[in-house]
This record gives structure tokens, sequence and C-alpha cells, in this order.
């Protein structure tokens, strides 16, 4: 890891300030992805801005028909809170399924959607549950907020304070693990509102999207053979040696055929 | 850069540049060389330690992070006396270890497993121990040890038949 300056932003206007200000910040929440990205020296900012331990990024509530939480909220938090499992358990299921236990302490929410992996689990279910992301500076609809491989809406000096999740009729997360790392092979949040139904998609593709045909089929038949012969063309899905694009797809029809079953 | 932390229990200043790992602080400069480092990549849990309170792997957080907290190591689990820690005792009551390289970290996480969830069930503890890998005992010994604590009547110890 080559050196760098570290900061201990107080909020997120000094946060923001610093990052304005230095050649090459960047933001830390809990650094499970950055401090690894660091050591293998891909990346080797000047700065490092630590927002992970701001007290009014975090915590989570309930508002209305909405559940909000602080960008700086841990996978361990969301996990175990009353107010998600009972509102958005598809939601609690999918931070308790990423990573190790370890990981799920520092990890944050809000960490998980800036870095954009494609293969992480929060950008499939900001998607599938219809998320907002709030910055400092707007509020962007998570279909807006995915880009790109490592991509996101997100401008040089902007930064995520919170996520609010509508509460749906129902969802559920199913996931296909990979063996080793736990990342999600394919990921796939089903959820349905009154107006229709969402189908968030993450390890799939390049970075997460929806699953429009599953959408317009689940809206009209809200059951696993409503999908059954619905396939998501394996046209621009991520292929690698373990798992190929036509795989990737065949296996997000799978998990979105068993998120409907669970919901 | 100082940093000011707890560890073991016992009031630490060091100096450290922004760089310095967690676990390079704890072994290197405090000599505290029961956490390990296995993959340096956050896989394997080698160097699990408690950060108020909680397991974290100490390869993958600076010491500057740590400012302010506490932190307990291996070293910290038994009594002043020697006496060990209930899951040390369970570790070594049920053959939890060959090598002793994943040892510590298995310990630490143990710890934190028996305090989140007592009562669990054997499946829980083998998911639980998702970030602790073990490349020699096949991981039998370690769950049964885990388990004699949380959930001692789930335990299928057949060494003492």
């Amino acid at each position: 890891m080559r050196n760098f300056e570290y900061h201990v932003a107080s909020d997120v206007n000094a946060a923001a300030a610093l990052l304005k200000a230095k050649e090459d910040g960047k933001l830390m929440a809990g650094g499970m992805t950055l401090l690894p990205t660091l050591k293998q020296r891909l990346a080797s900012p000047s700065d490092l801005i630590d927002i992970g331990s701001i007290a009014a990024l975090k915590g989570i509530k309930k508002e209305g028909d909405t559940i909000v939480i602080g960008a700086m909220t841990r996978h361990f938090d969301v996990a175990q809170s009353d107010v998600v499992k009972s509102a958005i358990p598809a939601l609690a299921s999918l931070a308790g399924q990423i990573g190790d236990p370890a990981v799920r302490y520092r990890g944050t929410i809000g960490g998980s959607i800036a870095n954009a992996d494609p293969a992480a689990d929060y950008p499939g279910g900001c998607m599938g549950l219809g998320a907002t992301i709030v910055t400092n500076k707007r509020q962007i609809k998570a279909d807006d907020f995915f880009t790109g491989l490592f991509e996101t809406a997100l401008e040089s000096d902007e930064i995520v304070t919170e996520l609010r999740f509508p509460i749906p009729q129902k969802a559920a997360y199913q996931k296909f693990r990979h063996p080793a790392s736990g990342y999600a092979v394919v990921g796939v949040m089903v959820a349905k509102f009154s107006d229709g139904v969402r189908v968030g998609v993450t390890g799939s593709g390049p970075y997460a999207f929806r699953a429009k045909d599953f959408e317009a089929a689940l809206s009209k038949d809200f059951s696993a053979k409503a999908i059954e012969n619905v396939n998501l063309k394996a046209d621009g899905l991520l292929s690698d040696i373990h798992f190929s694009a036509e795989y990737r797809a065949h296996v997000t029809g799978v998990m979105a055929r068993r998120a409907v079953a669970a919901a | 850069m100082e940093v000011k932390l707890t560890v073991n229990g016992k009031p630490v200043t060091a100096t450290v540049e922004p760089r310095t790992l967690l676990v390079e602080l704890i072994r290197e400069q405090l000599r505290l060389t029961g956490t390990h480092v296995g993959c340096d990549t956050t896989q394997c849990g080698c160097c699990v330690i408690h950060l108020n309170g909680e397991a974290v792997k100490s390869c993958t957080i600076l010491a500057a992070q740590c400012n302010g907290k506490d932190v307990l190591t291996i070293e910290g689990l038994a009594q002043p006396d020697g006496t060990l820690h209930p899951m040390q005792a369970a570790f070594r009551e049920h053959h939890g270890l060959q090598c002793g390289f994943c040892t510590p970290g298995m310990v630490m996480m143990g710890v934190d497993i028996a305090r989140r969830l007592p009562g669990a069930d054997e499946k829980t503890v083998r998911q639980e121990l998702e970030g602790n890998i073990c490349r020699c005992t096949g991981y039998q010994g370690i769950v049964q040890a885990i388990l004699s604590v949380v959930n001692p009547a789930a335990v299928k110890d057949h060494h003492h038949a």
C-alpha cells in the first residue's frame, strides 16, 4: 500500500470540502473494498477521508411507508434491525448474506453502492426495491444511479448520505453465491408493489439492472410459473472462466423464480 | 501520526504511518504475535481480533481507524493466571486445531458467535465461520468446540465414547 494522508471527517460538509481540496482524495466508509484495493495498488489516492464514524450518517428508521437507512449503516446493523426485518425482511436477509460476519461489522450500505461492484448484493437490492439514493446534493433514483462497471452517477465531490426504500407488499432476494468469494454470481431481488413488480439483478451484468421482461410477466401474474418461459438474453452479460454469459442468463431466471416463490 | 487505543485492557500510544494496518501495529510494534496474517486479503480470518467487542479482520483496517477504540487479541483472552477462556478450553478439549495457524482467529470468532448466537445449531455455526479458513482439521473439531460453548446439547463428539 502506498502511503496517503489520513483524515477523519467530522461531518458531511467537512468531508465534501476535503474531497474538493485534495488532489486525489478518496472517501473511505468501512474500507472493506477500498483497503484491499489499496494493498494491491490498484488505487493510490493522495488522501483518505474517513467518513465511517460520522454519526449523522448512521441509523435506520421508518418514515411512513419508507425505510430510511443512513449511508454509513453497517451490513450487520441492517441484517439485525427489527425495523428492516418487519418492513422489508428481504433487505435484512440480503444484508446478512454479504461477505462474512467480520466483513458485515465493517462494511456499509453507502460504501457498497458507491463502489458499485457488479457482484455486490446491495445494487441489485436497490434496483429491485426501487430505492432512492440521497446525497449531499440531490436525490437519485436507483434506476439512474448505477451507470457502468464500478461506475455511478455520483459526481466527484458528491457523498451518499442515506438510502430510502419504499416498503413493498412483499419481496424476496435470492442469491447464487460464489462458493469461494461469497459474492453474488447472480442475485435477484423481486418486489411486488401496488403498482407493479420490480426485478433487480446483480452479478449477471456489468452493473445492476432491472429485468423488464420478468417484471411485465410478474405484474400480470405473480407466480414462478409466469416467468418459466421468459428468458433473459445473454447479450451484454458478464462472462468469465467460471460462468459464461449464457449460464448467468439461465441462473438469473432460476433465481427470479425462487425469489417469487419465496416472497 | 499518533494513535491511542486500548489493547487487552492496557492503554497504548503508538506512532504509525497512515497506511499502517492494525495487524501490523499489533504484531510488529506491540509484538503480540498471536494474531496471524494468513491471506492478507480479508478472506482467511487468521487475523480476527475484537474491536470494541466485535470480531473484525485486523488486516483490513488501518491502525488510524482504531484511534480511541478497544482492541482485544488472543493474548488478552485467558485470565492473568493462565486459566484458559472457556472457548480456548473447548478448542483444546475437542481437538479444534492441528497446526494452529488459524486458531487465534477461530477462537476470537468463536467468542463473537457465542456472544451473538447462544443456542445456535451446527448449521448456523458453520455459516458463521464463512470468513475463517482452516486447511488442517476439516472444521469438525472447530465446529464441535464452538458448539460445546454455545449449545452443548448439539455436540456430536465421539472421541470420549
